[in-house]
């Protein structure tokens, strides 16, 4: 996959031509830079890694200062591995916004907000029991049932419970891009995607 | 929320609508489209409320149709929006008139004020 990295900037809504009020998020994507460029021969697979996000030289280990020096620029944050670019990439390369174009489908890749310790209403989308009455005091929202009796003695691997929800890496797809402004790195994609605002989302073309 | 402010700037053109607040009676010219024929409808009644800020604003009108009470929330800056006419100022002393929805008649009526 092609692509790129990107910031989630916030939500906001816009009218297309039908006059429709379109929901949308803004994403601060690249410039991403090319840092790394992994070979069939060398490395058993082709993929491109590009970097994403200033960050102080103070802050980065001298290993990883070197890893950027390499491709000629300043440290950055996050660093991504893509496979299949359709062209060419060589160290020190810049990616863009301008890759997209208005009207294509991508999708997106990025880490949930994570919502703490759950029940399993929320995490796993139980009914819970339904109703205030027939004998409920304190049950409302409780799993009922963990399986059968004698058979089998046990409960089943995987059985859902509940426990820590969200912070997972979750991918939205075919959200089409609505705007794109290149001086600004900004993509407009319609509807929602994961994370909060200022997380890193890869936007796989 | 700079960037969405400006994305917000460039991609929204903004209509251009008479100032007016809750309380006051607006006649809305709305463009429906059936099919490749466009027409014009008249959606009069009172402004109940005006929400949000920047190029996301909406408000809410009412009106009774038939004996029954109807509210339609339009975004200002809706390209469907032909124009939005003030036919008269209310006089009223809050922002949001959802006391309207409990009451009929002659004590739904809003005193409007001399402009």
């Amino acid at each position: 996959m092609s692509g790129i990295i990107g910031k989630k900037v916030g939500m906001t809504s816009l009218f297309d031509a039908e006059g429709r009020n379109i929901p949308c998020t803004v994403i601060e994507a690249g410039p991403c830079v090319v840092t790394h460029v992994r070979t069939e021969e060398k490395d058993g697979y082709a993929a491109v890694q590009l970097a994403f996000d200033e960050k102080k030289e103070k802050s980065t280990s001298a290993p990883l200062k070197g890893h950027f020096a390499k491709a000629k620029t300043t440290p950055k944050r996050k660093s991504v591995e893509f496979k299949t670019f359709p062209d060419e990439k060589s160290l020190g390369d810049l990616v863009t916004v301008e890759i997209f174009a208005e009207g294509d489908f991508i999708d997106v890749v990025g880490t949930s907000k994570g919502k703490g310790f759950q029940g399993v209403v929320k995490r796993h989308g139980f009914g819970g029991v339904g109703g205030q009455t027939h004998g409920q005091h304190n049950r409302g929202r409780a799993p009922g049932s963990l399986g059968a009796s004698s058979w089998p003695s046990r409960v089943f691997k995987g059985q859902r419970m509940a426990g820590r929800t969200g912070g997972d890496r979750v991918k939205v797809q075919n959200l089409q891009v609505l705007k794109i402004y290149t001086e600004q790195n900004l993509l407009v994609v319609s509807g929602s995607i994961p994370g909060a605002k200022g997380s890193y989302v890869i936007v796989d073309k | 929320m700079d960037l969405v402010k400006f994305v917000e700037e460039q991609a929204v053109a903004k209509n251009e609508v008479p100032a007016f607040k809750a309380g006051d009676t607006v006649s809305v010219h709305y463009k429906i489209r059936e099919g490749n024929k466009e027409r014009i409808q008249v959606y009069q009644g009172v402004v109940i409320q005006r929400n949000s800020d920047g190029t996301n604003q909406t408000f809410t009108v009412r009106k009774i149709s038939n004996g029954v009470g109807v509210e339609r929330i339009f975004p200002v800056n809706s390209p469907n929006i032909d124009k939005v006419e003030v036919n008269s100022y209310g006089k009223v002393r809050r922002s949001k008139l959802f006391y309207l929805r409990g009451l009929t008649g002659k004590a739904a009526r809003i005193k409007s004020k001399r402009v």
